[in-house]
């Protein structure tokens, strides 16, 4: 091998000074190669290019996040959980199969505060009879019909009331401090109201009214205990830990408009974590959905990436064609075709896109038809523009030797312009796509931020920008809006860089 | 010259008929549903016609009853006559809300136009006489950058550093809120003051384009023959670049500037939208955004005919200008 190299550099001095050997021969595409990779600026660019590929293509498959996987945060919130009044007024208790009108029981209130022993209320005699200041018994004739206590029985086990037997039992018995029958049990009862049946506590007497807000919830003793505790305290917030070991912190407040205290309960409420600051595990934190932000920039890149390409891709193809026909053939049929291509040129595109975008919006379309309904728009709105390019090429061509070349061969027309004519405007096309792709994502993301174009819950960078327009992410959650706008200017850019070092290495004409 | 222009004139009108035809296509393409949704959605507004009403006139207006062709040249017939209808969404005369709104736009536009050119053309021409030096790569990278630069998401980071950071400016409107109570010549430097982020947003993004015409332009032409030319005469660098190359630069720009003065009727749709500015852009963006018919078709129609205006200046433009063109 290095006998061979020497072997060389011998011939070449060797040579004559203009024997072709001497000049290291390089081919056209390695001459742009090299033409390209020494501009700078454009080698930036196609750094760039490659970063935002991997970013979206690789980065999505190595981020352990998926594109909308949601992200939760437990949030304290103080609920209303309970109300507890001091019973200060007597409560009546109407006896079974009596009748006790609530009229009837406001005269009964009054003739206790009077000290009368009886009334008279529509012509029926109500007697009273004082068992302590606390409670009242009310008789019609001997009979029964009710009581007026200030303590509450209240059930250990539910929410439920106790027969009136049992009530009206369960409080006398609680003022002599022995024991008492109803519905043929025994029951026991201690100093502090509880009343038991043979071990088991089936009820107690308090004078607090302690309710739940929610219908369903019931609340034990041991919890009543400790909220009268607090109360009588002053304290005004309580730590209890109920029977299923579930500890919550409960916060009291004193409403002065009807004396009673509201409870409220520390719940845990799982919300979306949106707008979430940069932290380890989201890099560039959460989106207004809770969703990954860094995850959805990937997902975002590859939808814009391929938007770009997939309408270039179509401009391209109908352009190609139409503006090798139309300037291959020239004539009436260059005529018209340019005449179509001057409509197309006039045809307002952003208003179409909104219009159809709008109207895409109404119809409810599905994301993944939406966004082929958009690519397939742009991309035919946007192929008169290379059909020109194309056609001035094609012109200028076909009056050279080569195409003189080509028909006195007799190569047939459509090998003459896609084998001959087509692959000269190669380097054009080249320069104009990768530019137009530049382009293409900026309109996609342009319509994505007003709303119509890529949907959620799809992400285009477009989209994930468009949260901007609220006020609040403009202002404090940057880490939302900025990092996709930079990603869209950065992709952008680098594919107009390339694109111009890209024409640059295949101007002929140029300096270096 | 007369003949060239007539020429032209006459297929600018053939090509509006067809694009017209293209326009009206695409309305009689919409799903029905959507637009009896959308009119009747209109017709609950305060003052507004009648769902029956709007359907009325709608089909009077587009023909919807009569075929694709007969229904084209029934509306063509209206518009000619400058009958495009009553908007759905603004329930006012289309034509009445358009010389409310073009404007403003008109004069944003214009200043930023105006700017724009200050700005772009020296800046192109600098970058040339230099070529590969540094100037020259900065003046590339930032007119780049114009052309790269997503109009939304400048403007949001001027409402943030300007208007949310500093305070200088509102977000959003046209008038502050004390508008009313200001002095004429206090209500002129408040709009004034409104519109100072929109205009820098536009000039931003839009001027890397004429940089970079400009600079292959003058590139060109200090390539020229008559260039080197000049500078074998022995004139002064200064003299060939000033007199000489910018001259001939100013050919193919004024042409382009030409080609540019329609379009600063049609509004910036985008820039308006985003700083809520009530010019042309901004009311059709809501009209078309809320199906108001009547008044995107108008505005569509509006746009070809500026882009079939602008070109046809700058074509007989080009033709004044360079008297090396000769037309047959």
């Amino acid at each position: 091998m290095k006998k061979d190299q020497t072997k060389n550099t011998e011939k070449n001095e060797n040579y004559s000074l203009n024997d072709d050997r001497r000049v290291k021969m390089l081919s056209p595409g390695a001459l742009v190669a090299k033409r390209f990779f020494r501009n700078r600026l454009a080698v930036t660019g196609l750094i760039i290019l490659a970063f935002m590929f991997s970013f979206s293509y690789i980065g999505g498959i190595i981020s352990p996040y998926e594109e909308d996987q949601k992200f939760y945060r437990v949030e304290a919130q103080l609920k209303d959980y309970a109300g507890a009044i001091r019973n200060t007024e007597f409560r009546y208790t109407t006896a079974d199969a009596s009748v006790f009108s609530s009229a009837a029981q406001a005269k009964a209130f009054l003739a206790i505060s009077g000290g009368e022993s009886s009334y008279v209320y529509r012509d029926v005699t109500y007697e009273l009879e004082e068992l302590s200041p606390e409670l009242y018994i009310i008789r019609v004739g001997g009979e029964i019909v009710g009581i007026a206590s200030k303590y509450i029985v209240s059930s250990s086990t539910s929410n439920e009331d106790f027969p009136f037997e049992f009530t009206l039992n369960s409080l006398e018995a609680y003022l002599d401090g022995s024991g008492f029958e109803a519905e043929g049990k025994i029951y026991e009862i201690d100093e502090d109201g509880v009343v038991t049946e043979s071990g088991t506590e089936v009820a107690y007497i308090s004078d607090y009214i302690v309710r739940a807000v929610a219908g369903d919830v019931f609340l034990t003793r041991e919890f009543k205990t400790k909220l009268i505790e607090t109360i009588e305290s002053g304290s005004t917030e309580f730590v209890y830990t109920d029977e299923k070991g579930e500890t919550y912190e409960y916060k009291l407040t004193f409403n002065n408009a009807n004396s009673s205290w509201n409870i409220k309960r520390e719940t845990d409420r799982t919300v979306y974590d949106n707008y979430a600051f940069p932290t380890k595990e989201h890099w560039l934190g959460l989106d207004g959905n809770g969703m990954d932000m860094l995850t959805r920039l990937m997902y975002g890149g590859r939808v814009s990436l391929r938007i770009g390409f997939i309408v270039v891709f179509i401009e391209t193809f109908l352009g190609v064609i139409m503006g090798g026909i139309s300037g291959y053939f020239g004539g009436w049929v260059d005529m018209l075709i340019m005449r179509i291509v001057d409509v197309f040129y006039c045809i307002p595109s952003l208003p179409i896109f909104v219009i159809l975008g709008a109207a895409m919006s109404a119809a409810n379309l599905d994301s993944e038809i939406r966004m082929l309904f958009l690519m397939l728009i742009i991309g035919f709105l946007g192929w008169p523009g290379v059909a020109r390019l194309v056609r001035g090429q094609i012109l200028s061509l076909r009056e050279q030797e080569f195409m003189t070349a080509t028909e006195a061969t007799g190569i047939s027309v459509s090998r003459r312009i896609f084998r001959h004519l087509v692959p000269n405007v190669i380097p054009q096309l080249i320069v104009t796509c990768t530019m137009g792709l530049g382009d293409t994502i900026l309109t996609e993301a342009t319509l994505s931020f007003l709303g119509i174009g890529v949907s959620f819950p799809y992400a285009s960078w477009g989209n994930i920008i468009s949260d901007v327009t609220n006020l609040e992410t403009l202002t404090h959650y940057l880490h939302v809006w900025i990092p996709a706008g930079i990603l869209l200017l950065l992709t952008v850019l680098a594919f107009n860089i390339v694109g111009d070092g890209l024409r640059d290495a295949f101007d002929p004409k140029m300096k270096r | 010259m007369r003949k060239y222009i007539i020429k032209r004139v006459l297929l600018s009108v053939l090509i509006l008929f067809f694009v017209g035809f293209i326009i009206y296509c695409l309305m009689r393409c919409l799903p029905t549903s959507y637009i009896e949704q959308m009119a009747r959605q209109r017709s609950m507004q305060p003052g507004s016609k009648s769902f029956e009403e709007w359907m009325a006139q709608l089909s009077a207006t587009y023909g919807m009853d009569k075929g694709l062709i007969l229904g084209y040249f029934g509306w063509l017939g209206n518009v000619v006559r400058g009958n495009f209808g009553d908007s759905w969404y603004f329930t006012v005369p289309v034509v009445e809300k358009f010389h409310d709104t073009v404007w403003l736009s008109f004069v944003m536009g214009f200043i930023s136009f105006f700017f724009e050119l200050i700005i772009a053309i020296p800046l192109g021409i600098i970058a040339a006489t230099k070529q590969y030096s540094k100037t020259d790569y900065t003046v590339s990278i930032i007119a780049l950058a114009g052309i790269s630069l997503p109009t939304f998401f400048f403007a949001s980071l001027l409402k943030l550093v300007f208007a949310v950071k500093f305070k200088w400016f509102d977000l959003y409107g046209l008038v502050g809120r004390m508008y009313d109570q200001l002095t004429p010549m206090g209500q002129l430097l408040d709009k004034a003051n409104h519109l100072v982020l929109p205009i820098v947003t536009l000039v931003v993004c839009s001027m890397g384009g004429l940089m970079r015409y400009t600079r292959t332009n003058m590139l060109e032409v200090l390539n020229a023959d008559y260039i080197r030319t000049a500078r074998a005469k022995g004139l002064s660098e200064r003299r060939v670049i000033y007199h000489h190359a910018f001259r001939n630069t100013l050919i193919p720009i004024v042409t382009i500037i030409g080609g540019t003065l329609p379009g600063l009727f049609s509004g910036a749709l985008i820039t308006e939208t985003l700083y809520s500015l009530p010019g042309i852009g901004f009311t059709s963006y809501t009209a078309m955004r809320s199906g108001d018919i009547p008044f995107s078709m108008f505005y569509m129609v509006f746009l070809a005919i500026l882009t079939l205006t602008g070109n046809l200046l700058a074509d007989i433009l080009y033709a004044v200008v360079d008297p090396r063109v000769r037309i047959s």
